[in-house]
């Protein structure tokens, strides 16, 4: 682009300057330098810049991919535990596996190193006809001997040794000390053992026969010193199901239902609360043969296993009577064989399943899916074991162990459990919910996104709702009729609308507008209602003006004539309000409505919103609008004028649809603000998720909701990465929404062009 | 650009214009259907649009604007007898804040007796009592019918404490150091304010060193103990180096231990005087001078005092530290906060976005892929903002800061440097929601910037830099100012990504200050418009904090109205420049 001779004019100044008019070869090649340096720093730039643009996108898609991967699972090692020979009862492991617990059928309790390699470290015995172990806590465990109950506890302790190698020292503890618990005459022979561990009580049952249970609890107490805690007899039962066979008795996590579980005649369910104590329901399971049941994580849901390889979903539905119903809630399938074994997670609301063929599967019940499904295993496995961070899992049959290490970050998320229905544990129908902690660990996370868009897309319709008529109108008015002199100061005034902080706005709406609406609901919506009427009334009254008074004012002046009528409208409204409260509705409109119409209203609605809110998406539609009705070139309208057509004429028919892509494209971007907008809806709502189109209820938005959360968040939880989801449907919808407004206007550009 | 007008004066107004469209019916219809079938009615009703929209913004900003600067304007205090039926009568002292009219219902429903009256509306008051610390309840409201005596005491005064609010009541007794002072009752007033101002300057004196020389002590020692951690992290503990750190140390403490003495010394001092004062409703207390932050009688200001009083308020406001959870005291480290983040921003974003707009418009080829990356630009700045600030909590505070943390400072280990939201975060966060902003002003202005020059330039020989940095970039530079000005106002507005990526509600330290390296990239910092959301609705007392919000609006909508309006100026300008050369 140089050329070698440089001619100087006064135009280029600096290079003026010097008085040689050649300039040297050692300038020139400088310059040259300097000029490719630039061009090659400028490109760098810029393409950093768009790709720091970009990196958005890519980053948050980073972070929400973890969530939608699919489950793996590795196998690591396997292990042969020399000399364990006899039939087992339980597998437990440390949290890193290091260690492993082997409970034997007849109280042989060996305790192996696994890491690094296999080796028995300790070995003993405990005398148990029957054992059980706590659901929840499965390290717990009830051994009955002869009449007589003991309960030992498997504790793993973490030690650090001198090079800070971690050692991991098991033992068998006796949390409750050692005095045996009678639970029946001695020489009773149980043919089954239940075993209940609860934040105040201990509950056994022993099945004698299939039609005899014996139900015993005893109460903690602890003692003010030291906290030792000890066991009191408490209340002692006999319970008679009518059944020929059972297959598991089941007491849940609140200790109030007790599960008397049959392999072919369903499920008999004992009310422990009541008084006296006794069938609370017969329930009819529709299934094959029951092969397995256990409690998922919180003792609320049963699962249980067919010998068709099906795993249900069973929970007490409550009805609006106080009733309980047991409902099956959903079903999965492993394989065609029988359910040997169901192993519930310790710290989410999933479980492993495993088959008669070896089959084990990963199901987790809150998203509906199936995590994996694999043959592990030649035939039924005799033991499972996961860790307690569920990332890995043992199997064991014979003396031989096999290790698998689970990648499973993010069970509870799935496509289905963000937008489709769920129905939760305690829920008595499937629904959208959004409630994302709580304070117990068993709490099943709700990650539906639907009442969020749902209450996004309520607070766009009506700000849109507020926005659009008021927007549009004024945007014809400003573009079209009003005098040049009064658009260049109307249209900034307008503009500057848009630049106001939202913080303020939101302060404002929550703050002062939301108990002005609640006090002064009638004048509000008189106030609606009324000023068009007004409006309209003031026109035609101007008609009626004598000509000479009209004359005087210049044309496309109509807005500032109107503002007085206007803010009469508003305080009339206003002030006929309070009369109008105690004419039509006993004094309180806001009673009147939730009492006699059952319309529910909070103080901080969707209405406070859209008033708000109609501030930040006025200018942007106004202005965009208000450009594309300017730009329609002035030869159509003046042909349509000169043929006669009235300006309304030649505006509805000629300007309008000239403009309506860039009013289309203004509406757009209006709502995609809308979408986004977060500090007023913070402020304005009471940010509670529920789906109601009620213009006097609140909601929650996407945005707000981020807003709320983040800060409080895990990181690289599934709570995270779900804001982070949530964080990438507002960009990409927005994205979607702009470029297609962006598209249309440019369209529309060329098409004046070419006009 | 003055636009042409469409229509002709005389067209939609009475006088029957010949309408060929229209002809055939409208010579026969009543003027009413004629003006309503012209179409008329909605040419007003569009009108009325746009006068609504006006009202909105006029209506708005005044009301900002008068509940913001009303703020700092001496109220009277009323005294009042009140009684209502069926309680006892009680004396009430405080200012009036606001009143309505309320309906007999509703009063019924706050419980209120008013079965004995047949009136259907009541008007209210709504006194600001204070004395918190006695009644518990800063507001009261009062219904005016069950109101008697009422008068404004001329020796009421109002005291504001650092503590609990304001109190108001009468002086009774000063002492000073242990003696009464012995003054008839209205010279009271005179003679506590020069015992005032002693102890106000000593409070200023120990807020010095509290903040100022402990304040860096403490620094200094957090500096050693991490220098120490290094040391031992890089193996270079040796005894000479700890030796030399524990020296320091020793002598920041000692220093420290002399602050501290002097600190209580005057503490001491500062505790010397008290004053006695009394409610309405008799109870008597004494508070030392030390707590007090002013004494005022409103009910004996003149104009000009009234005046005197308000700027000094309003100077009190901007310059001062927030006291009482933030719904007392000044804003400065709100607004030194917001002005901070603001510039190290606008340092941020120009270079970039200017390079990217020279870059797209000067340097890219045109073609389909700068047109998806020009929709692509024009489209961020209409992503929610809050989308932005997952991202800088995202990419910035957790993998980028996490990641230096671990690089360049692993003797702060646990406690996070760069890994936590802060300043720099705050400001790069910002920076990219504005850069669209900017790149696309800029671009507006090189697309404005006739090719002919361009081509002149050239043609003299000038190198495509040359070109660009004396005749092109000169050109546009209103239009980047602008970009930038525009930027600016949205980002001094912006609160949803900042309070994920570095706002706090209190930060214990500016992120400017005397100790090196002097500006802290990695503090967090307090900003004018969170300072707003979190007062508003979080702050204990809400209906205490109100007035103040207001306040800090109404200086928040200024500053961003005054930077878009000269935007729009300097556009205008920009344009009014360019027009000639266009043609």
């Amino acid at each position: 682009m140089t050329q070698s001779a440089i001619f100087h004019t006064e135009d280029v100044s600096r290079l003026s300057e010097r008085p040689k008019l050649l300039i040297s070869q050692r300038q020139q090649t400088l310059r040259k330098l300097k000029d490719h340096l630039a061009r090659g720093l400028i490109h760098i730039g810029g393409i950093a810049v768009i790709f720091a643009i970009t990196l958005i996108f890519a980053y948050l898609i980073y972070e929400v991919i973890p969530l939608f991967k699919k489950p793996s699972l590795t196998p690591v090692q396997t292990l042969v535990l020399s000399g364990h020979t006899q039939t087992s009862f339980s597998l437990l492991t440390d949290e890193r596996a290091q260690v492993a617990a082997v409970m034997g059928r007849q109280g042989q309790l060996q305790f192996w190193q696994l890491q690094p390699q296999p080796l028995l470290m300790s070995e003993q015995l405990i005398a148990a006809q029957q054992m059980a172990a706590d659901p929840e806590l499965d390290r717990r465990f009830a051994f009955y001997d002869d009449g007589k109950l003991a309960i030992a506890e498997i504790e793993f302790k973490n030690q650090y040794d001198q090079s800070g190698a971690l050692q991991v020292k098991p033992q068998l503890i006796k949390p409750y000390g050692e005095a045996p618990l009678l639970l029946a005459d001695a020489g009773t022979v149980l043919q089954s053992l239940t075993f209940r561990d609860t934040s105040n009580a201990v509950w056994a049952i022993g099945q004698v026969s299939a039609q005899q249970l014996k139900v015993q609890s005893w109460k903690k107490q602890i003692s003010p010193f030291g906290g030792q805690v000890s066991l009191r007899a408490d209340r002692q039962l006999t319970l008679s199901p009518s059944v020929d066979a059972i297959q598991n008795v089941l007491l849940s996590g609140d200790a109030r239902w007790l599960y008397v579980i049959s392999p072919t005649q369903g499920m008999e369910v004992f009310d422990l609360k009541s008084n006296p104590v006794q069938l609370y329901a017969k329930v009819e399971l529709d299934s094959g043969r029951i092969t397995a049941s256990q409690f998922l994580l919180g003792g609320f849901s049963l699962i249980l296993g067919n010998e068709q390889g099906q795993i249900q979903q069973w929970m007490p539905v409550r009805d609006d009577n106080n009733h309980y119903r047991f409902s099956k809630v959903r079903e999965f399938s492993l394989h065609q064989q029988a359910i040997t074994e169901l192993r519930p997670e310790y710290r989410r609301k999933g479980f492993i399943a495993a088959d008669l063929a070896g089959y084990v599967g990963y199901f987790n019940t809150t998203a509906e899916v199936e995590l994996f499904k694999q043959p592990l295993h030649a035939g039924p496995i005799e033991l499972m074991a996961l860790t307690p961070r569920g990332d890995q899992l043992w199997l064991m049959d014979g003396g031989k162990v096999q290790g698998y290490k689970i990648d499973n970050e993010h069970p509870e998320v799935s496509w289905k459990s963000l937008w489709s229905k769920i129905w939760y544990e305690g829920y008595d129908h499937a629904q959208y919910l959004w409630q994302s902690s709580a304070s117990s660990n068993d709490f099943e996370p709700k990650f539906s996104l639907m009442p969020l868009a749902f209450g996004t897309l309520k607070a766009s319709f009506y700000t849109m709702l507020m926005a659009i008529p008021l927007a549009l109108c004024g945007a014809i008015f400003t573009a079209y009729f009003m005098a040049p002199t009064l658009r260049t100061k109307v249209k900034p005034t307008i503009e500057l609308m848009a630049a106001l902080p939202t913080v303020i706005l939101g302060f404002l709406a929550g703050l002062w507008l939301a108990p002005l609406v609640e006090q002064q609901l009638p004048g509000i919506v008189l106030m609606l209602v009324s000023t068009p009427i007004v409006i309209l009334l003031s026109a035609y009254l101007y008609t009626r003006l004598p000509e000479s008074w009209r004359q005087r004012i210049p044309d496309g002046w109509q807005p500032l004539l109107l503002i007085p009528s206007i803010i009469l409208s508003v305080v009339i409204s206003m002030t006929l309000s309070d009369p109008m409260q105690v004419w039509f509705f006993d004094g309180d409109m806001r009673k009147w409505l939730t009492q006699d119409l059952g319309i529910g209203f909070d103080q901080r609605n969707s209405l406070v919103v859209a008033f708000a809110m109609g501030f930040a998406a006025i200018p942007v539609i106004f202005s965009i609008a208000e450009d594309a009705i300017f730009a329609v070139p002035k030869h159509l309208t003046f042909g349509s004028l000169a043929l006669g057509a009235t300006s309304w004429q030649t505006l509805v028919r000629v300007v309008l649809p000239t403009a309506s892509p860039g009013i289309f494209s203004a509406m757009m971007i209006g709502f995609g603000r809308a979408v986004g907008e977060t500090m007023i809806v913070l402020m304005a709502t009471g940010n509670t998720p529920i789906m109601d189109m009620n213009i006097f209820e609140g909601f929650r938005t996407l945005a707000a909701n981020i807003a709320v959360e983040m800060p409080e968040t895990e990181v690289d939880s599934s709570h995270f990465r779900v804001l982070f989801l949530a964080a990438l449907v507002l960009l990409s919808f927005t994205f979607v929404v702009n470029t297609t407004a962006e598209l249309v206007r440019q369209r529309l550009r060329e098409k004046y062009g070419s006009l | 650009m003055a636009p042409s007008k469409p229509q002709q004066s005389s067209e939609y107004k009475t006088s029957p214009a010949p309408f060929p469209l229209l002809q055939s019916s409208s010579l026969a219809l009543s003027p009413f259907k004629q003006w309503v079938q012209k179409g008329t009615p909605w040419i007003w009703f569009n009108a009325g649009a746009v006068a609504i929209c006006l009202l909105m913004v006029l209506g708005l900003l005044g009301f900002i604007a008068v509940k913001g600067a009303a703020h700092f304007w001496p109220k009277d205090i009323m005294s009042l007898v009140y009684e209502e039926p069926g309680k006892d009568a009680k004396a009430l002292l405080g200012e009036v804040q606001s009143r309505e009219t309320i309906s007999r219902q509703r009063l019924q429903e706050s419980g209120v007796d008013v079965s004995n009256s047949n009136q259907e509306f009541f008007q209210r008051l709504q006194l600001k009592v204070g004395n918190r610390d006695i009644t518990g309840l800063d507001f009261v409201w009062v219904v005016d019918d069950f109101t008697q005596k009422k008068n404004y005491p001329l020796d009421a005064v109002m005291i504001e404490r650092r503590e609990w609010g304001n109190f108001y009541g009468f002086i009774e007794q000063i002492i000073q150091d242990g003696q009464p002072i012995a003054a008839p009752m209205d010279d009271l007033l005179v003679q506590l304010q020069p015992l005032l101002q002693r102890a106000n300057q000593l409070q200023d004196q120990i807020h010095d060193i509290e903040v100022g020389d402990m304040g860096r002590i403490n620094y200094q020692l957090e500096q050693l103990r991490l220098k120490q951690k290094r040391l031992q992290l890089d193996g270079q503990n040796t005894p000479q180096n700890l030796a030399q750190i524990a020296q320091q140390q020793q002598q920041l403490e000692q220093q420290y231990t002399e602050l501290h003495q002097q600190l209580s010394q005057l503490s001491a001092q500062a505790e010397r005087d008290q004053v006695t004062v009394k409610t309405i409703s008799g109870v008597s207390k004494t508070f030392s001078l030390a707590k007090l932050v002013a004494v005022y009688q409103p009910n004996t200001f003149s104009g000009w005092q009234k005046i005197g009083f308000y700027f000094s308020k309003l100077a009190e406001f901007v310059s001062e530290q927030p006291r009482e959870a933030n719904t007392e005291g000044g804003i400065f480290p709100a607004i030194f906060g917001t002005v901070v983040m603001v510039l190290l921003m606008s340092m941020l974003v120009t270079p970039f976005g200017v390079i990217a707009a020279v870059y797209l418009h000067e340097y890219a080829k045109q073609g389909l892929l700068t047109r998806i990356v020009r929709i692509s630009v024009n489209n961020l700045a209409g992503v929610p903002s809050i989308v932005y600030g997952v991202f800088g909590l995202g990419f910035f505070v957790y993998f980028l800061g996490g990641s230096l943390d671990q690089l360049f400072y692993p003797e702060a280990q646990p406690a996070p440097v760069f890994g936590t939201p802060g300043l720099l975060w705050a400001s790069l966060t910002l920076a990219l929601l504005t850069v669209p902003v900017v790149i696309v002003s800029t671009e507006e202005g090189l697309s404005r910037i006739p090719k002919s020059l361009r081509e002149g330039s050239l043609a003299l020989g000038a190198t495509q830099f040359e070109t660009l940095c004396r005749v092109v970039l000169p050109m546009a530079s209103s239009a980047m100012m602008t970009g930038l000005i525009l930027a600016i106002a949205r980002a001094a507005g912006e609160v949803a990504p900042l309070m994920l990526v570095g706002v706090v509600k209190l930060a214990p330290s500016l992120p400017i200050d005397l100790n090196a390296p002097f500006i802290h990239l990695d503090r967090k910092l307090m900003h004018l418009g969170f300072h707003i959301y979190d007062v508003g609705f979080q702050s204990p007392n809400v209906e205490a904090a109100r007035p103040l919000v207001y306040a800090t609006a109404f200086l928040l909508v200024s500053i961003i109205a005054t930077l878009n309006l000269s935007a729009v100026m300097l556009r205008n300008r920009l344009r009014e420049k360019y027009k000639n050369l266009e043609n």
